[in-house]
């Protein structure tokens, strides 16, 4: 689904990190252009 | 050795609705959208509205959070709710901007002739007002309109009234000294000084027996060439009147508290000080962060309060509660990020390492954030998310059954109550509840979690954390 995809991980301090979903989205062959985990509270 | 205890512990509280529109979110967004300032403004709370608040009742210590009322906790008649309770209080808008001038040794702050007429008027009938150099509030009246033209200076009103005051830049290229970073400063400075205030006055200490201040609130003051250079817990310090005493700050995000308490309490222990105190102040920039999520659900704007938290940390004196600094739980590197892996490390290590279960800590007091204020914008319930991760932890542990994690949530957490103003939510907030339930209730162990977003300063894609377990004192008993 992700492959060839380029995906921008937006990570959330309480739930997923960005570099998470980063690792997941490269396991999946898509590729990052960017992640970054925000805190929200 | 001496025992590091922690002899008392004060939280303070400043209305300041006026400045809300200095917070980060609101400065960016106000200036877009006409009907979205006007509607900010009407949402400005009141100040008796702010003092009856359950979570700020909660935050002053005069109830337990677990004695809260059911949410919804806004729009609560005031009823018995007093602005001074539990060793804090709740100071209003007027007489904060005189605290502001109070502390201000730089000449930033200019007040209007009313402004400053009625704000020394309020502060010198205060408890806390004869040490306080309410001199400085007359000296910093002056022409505000002609403040106001400076270039990037800001505008200080009263709630949503007219200006009634100006903040000025400190030098006109210099982005560490602008008017918005002075005033952070400012407002974490009079908090912090409030807070210590109360804290050395209201518990008959003397000021001069304080031989160090530690200092964990969020600002990092400093000038272009040193822009986290620090030691705000000095200037709180003199402006406390503690002669005797020096300081540094901690800085760890969200975090500083638990590792200042642990550094205050290594530095008893070793005999190096004989009196530590810990101190924070409020965080402007986090007010009105989620103003938005309240306006489209028809709240009113709920960050809207400055706090601010002093804590005396000594030698053991037989009554009060031991912090056990073979108790300190630290997220390593290698720790991994995920949630349960914080919390496993914060949490069950340091249990582990002492024989303990997470049955045997009373209180887990951790990331107390307010839910009716992140819950509106989408960031959730912070506090429910922790428990239920650690009470999962404890499940898998074996120190309680799966039937038994609602019940472990509800007895040994805790609704949130502070501010989102995440190094008093961290489990500081709750400093004065654990000293009153490990003396005069019946608790044996509280554990303090911290948690900082290490990564939002772009250095690291980690986090960071710490915990530390306070204890009831059996020295008497022995």
């Amino acid at each position: 689904m992700l492959k060839g995809k380029q995906v921008v991980a937006l990570g959330e301090r309480d739930g997923v990190s960005g570099p998470a979903i980063a690792a997941c989205v490269e396991a999946a062959g898509g590729t990052v252009a960017f992640s970054a985990t925000e805190c929200f509270v | 050795m001496n025992a590091p205890v922690v002899v008392a512990a004060t939280q303070v509280l400043a209305h300041v609705p006026g400045m809300v529109r200095h917070g980060s979110k609101p400065s960016r967004e106000l200036p877009k959208d006409g009907d979205v300032e006007r509607k900010f403004l009407a949402s400005l709370r009141t100040f008796e509205a702010a003092v009856a608040y359950p979570p700020h009742q909660a935050y002053l210590s005069t109830l337990h959070p677990r004695a809260l009322p059911e949410r919804p906790w806004v729009g609560t008649a005031g009823g018995s709710a007093s602005r001074f309770g539990g060793g804090g209080e709740v100071m209003p808008e007027e007489e904060l901007l005189g605290l502001l001038a109070a502390v201000d040794e730089a000449g930033l702050v200019t007040l209007t002739p009313g402004l400053a007429e009625r704000a020394a008027a309020a502060l010198r009938t205060h408890p806390l007002g004869k040490h306080l150099a309410l001199d400085r509030i007359e000296r910093a009246v002056g022409d505000v309109g002609g403040a106001r033209e400076a270039r990037g200076s800001l505008a200080l009103h009263v709630g949503a009234g007219p200006v009634e005051g100006a903040v000025r830049p400190a030098d006109e290229v210099d982005q560490a000294l602008t008017a918005s970073v002075l005033l952070e400063n400012l407002s974490s400075k009079a908090t912090a000084t409030l807070a210590l205030l109360h804290l050395i006055h209201d518990h008959d200490l003397d000021p001069q027996s304080i031989d160090y201040v530690i200092g964990c609130g969020e600002e990092a003051i400093g000038d272009r060439y040193q822009r986290g250079g620090g030691n705000l817990a000095k200037a709180v310090a003199h402006s406390a009147g503690l002669s005797e005493a020096s300081g540094m700050d901690i800085k760890n995000f969200c975090a500083a508290p638990i590792p200042a308490l642990m550094v205050a309490a290594s530095l008893v222990h070793s005999g190096v000080f004989k009196r530590v105190a810990v101190v924070a102040g409020g965080s402007l920039a986090k007010l009105g962060m989620k103003f938005q999520g309240h306006l489209r659900n028809d709240l009113p704007v709920l960050e809207d309060v400055l706090g601010g938290v002093a804590a005396l940390v000594q030698a053991d004196d037989g009554v009060s509660p031991i912090l056990r600094l073979d108790s300190v739980g630290r997220h390593r590197v290698s720790a991994g990020g995920s949630a349960p892996q914080i919390m496993e490390a914060l949490a069950l290590e340091p249990l582990q390492r002492l024989g303990l279960t997470t049955t045997d800590v009373d209180d887990f007091a951790t990331e107390l954030h307010n839910p009716e204020i992140t819950e509106p914008q989408g960031s959730g319930n912070v506090p429910e998310r922790n428990y239920r991760t650690l009470a999962a932890l404890a499940s898998k542990r074996g120190d309680i059954t799966r039937e038994e994690i609602p019940e472990f949530v509800q007895t040994r957490g805790m609704p949130g109550f502070a501010p989102t103003q995440g190094h008093l939510a961290s489990g500081l907030c709750y400093l004065p509840h654990a000293l009153a339930r490990l003396t005069s209730g019946e608790a044996r162990r509280v554990m303090m979690i911290a948690k900082g977003s290490l990564f939002l300063g772009r250095m690291s894609q980690l986090s960071d954390g710490m915990s530390l377990l306070l204890e009831r004192n059996q020295g008497r008993a022995q």
